[in-house]
């Protein structure tokens, strides 16, 4: 079965440089049977970081894949408090860089129609939009999105597809946040391998709609697997969340660049 | 190869129905898996108050359904009025040959004497006791049910202080290494790995502790049983040092 991770950290992976990471990625990908992997985030250091911080962990993304680019794609990261900064990132990173998806983190919250010229800007470059989203019992950072935020962010955009990162980790909430939003697919990444996440989101949004991510390395790539190879679906049902959905949403960027996978 | 799972559940999560909290289906999978013996718990030891029939259900489950594959493993709650006549039970009626302990659903101290005198009782009967620190992520758990996980801070001096005593140490995360040395150098502690994330977690858990201290725990049915295995693949060890280790934690190679 093809398997591409959404989700993926190199840093975590140790090293002390993206070279080095990246070695330790590949070795691990191998390992677990993984073709691919979207990495971004050089760090996990920096909740809203400043446009300088901004480029360090886009640098360190795009070395990752300078070097390792048949295994790996980057997404830039980008921070809807410098919308100008971000901006000047996704025409480096993605239109005139090798760059085929944006990262939102914690910096502010989705539903902030602050964070619009960026998703304009993404779309326009058809860029895999990416969004982290939790919903947290001991409460979530102050900006940190909710799956309900993001529903409200993928209204105002209907036609531009996004993704709802966790799926909010309190997945039967999450799923029902986003199921009426048919542009919003959601992300397997991140949370522990509860048992039923994985079934609940392909009953209730559709195969089509779930996308297979790790979340590694503060994950483990074993632990995130299992959330679709032990799910009880069928393995056409796998195979899209796995890789195919993915790899579908990516077409239209990699036509755009050029890019033939 | 032989996997012997020592974290499985009986019965009902009260939050959520599982795949395989029904006997028939959970054998289905343990047998699917290549498990060829689990030790069951019972989620309804979390929250009910009558252990004497948790246990008991646990027990005839084991045996109805079980094949000769599940064991089971009965919770005693130190802090309950008459709580040696549990033990007693386990012990004798159902011929456990281990204890499952919830010190934060049940809400002590692992510096308890309470819980101190159930670990000298256990290890005088010569049987394992099991230490669950925790049953989920606290960030996802029911709002009205906010159950943190135990402070583990006491256990390696209560492990030192009881002689002949064999421990598990299960369903836990953000411990240091230094801790973990120093629990395992405490005694004849064993630690499993359900709840260890991370790509390099689990390696990293087994040059803390020695591979001689690391069991399988899978935590199925909350968490898809596949993780556990893969997470062995990923981390290159080997299910049979494993097994081979938690027959020793139960007392079968002396």
């Amino acid at each position: 079965m093809r398997i591409w991770d959404l989700h993926c950290h190199p840093q975590g992976f140790g090293g002390r440089t993206p070279e080095e990471s990246m070695a330790e990625v590949v070795r691990l990908m191998d390992r677990m049977g993984i073709e691919r992997a979207c990495v971004y985030l050089g760090s996990l250091q920096h909740y809203d970081p400043n446009p300088e911080q901004l480029r360090e962990h886009n640098n360190f993304i795009l070395r990752c894949v300078q070097h390792f680019g048949h295994r790996v794609f980057g997404f830039a990261y980008v921070n809807p408090n410098y919308v100008a900064e971000s901006l000047a990132e996704i025409d480096r990173c993605i239109r005139d860089g090798p760059m085929v998806g944006i990262k939102l983190w914690v910096a502010r919250r989705c539903s902030d129609p602050a964070i619009d010229p960026i998703i304009e800007r993404a779309a326009s470059l058809k860029a895999v939009i990416f969004q982290h989203t939790w919903i947290k019992t001991t409460g979530n950072l102050p900006g940190e999105s909710t799956p309900m935020d993001l529903a409200a962010l993928a209204a105002r955009f209907p036609q531009t597809p996004i993704i709802c990162g966790h799926t909010g980790a309190q997945w039967e909430l999450g799923i029902r946040a986003v199921r009426a939003s048919r542009n919003v697919s959601v992300d397997l990444a991140g949370s522990d391998p509860t048992s039923g996440f994985t079934e609940m989101a392909v009953r209730e949004l559709g195969a089509e709609r779930v996308i297979w991510g790790s979340d590694a390395g503060g994950r483990s790539l074993g632990s995130q697997l299992a959330k679709v190879l032990g799910a009880r679906l069928p393995e056409a049902a796998k195979q899209l969340i796995l890789a195919d959905n993915l790899h579908r949403m990516m077409k239209p960027v990699l036509a755009a660049k050029g890019m033939r996978v | 190869m032989a996997i012997i799972d020592t974290n499985v559940y009986l019965s009902r999560w009260p939050f959520r129905r599982l795949y395989g909290d029904e006997p028939r289906e959970l054998m289905a999978k343990l047998r699917q898996a290549g498990v060829a013996q689990a030790w069951a718990g019972s989620f309804d030891a979390l929250l009910h108050n009558d252990l004497g029939a948790v246990n008991a259900r646990l027990a005839a489950d084991c045996r109805q359904h079980g094949d000769g594959l599940l064991m089971p493993f009965g919770c005693v709650n130190p802090k309950l009025p008459d709580w040696k006549e549990e033990l007693r039970r386990c012990l004798v009626e159902h011929r456990m040959n281990g204890i499952r302990l919830h010190p934060n659903f049940h809400g002590y101290r692992l510096d308890d004497p309470a819980f101190r005198e159930l670990l000298a009782l256990a290890a005088e009967r010569g049987i394992a006791v099991q230490i669950a620190a925790m049953m989920e992520d606290e960030r996802t758990v029911h709002p009205l049910v906010r159950v943190t996980m135990a402070d583990l801070k006491p256990l390696p001096a209560a492990v030192a202080a009881v002689k002949g005593l064999r421990l598990q140490l299960m369903n836990y995360r953000g411990v240091t290494p230094a801790f973990m040395k120093e629990l395992t150098a405490a005694g004849e502690v064993y630690v499993d790995f359900a709840m260890i994330e991370g790509v390099h977690g689990l390696k990293r858990l087994s040059a803390d502790v020695t591979p001689g201290r690391v069991v399988f725990g899978s935590y199925f049915p909350f968490y898809y049983h596949e993780a556990a295995a893969l997470k062995v693949k990923e981390a290159e060890l080997s299910v049979d040092t494993m097994a081979a280790n938690a027959r020793k934690l139960l007392g079968a190679v002396r």
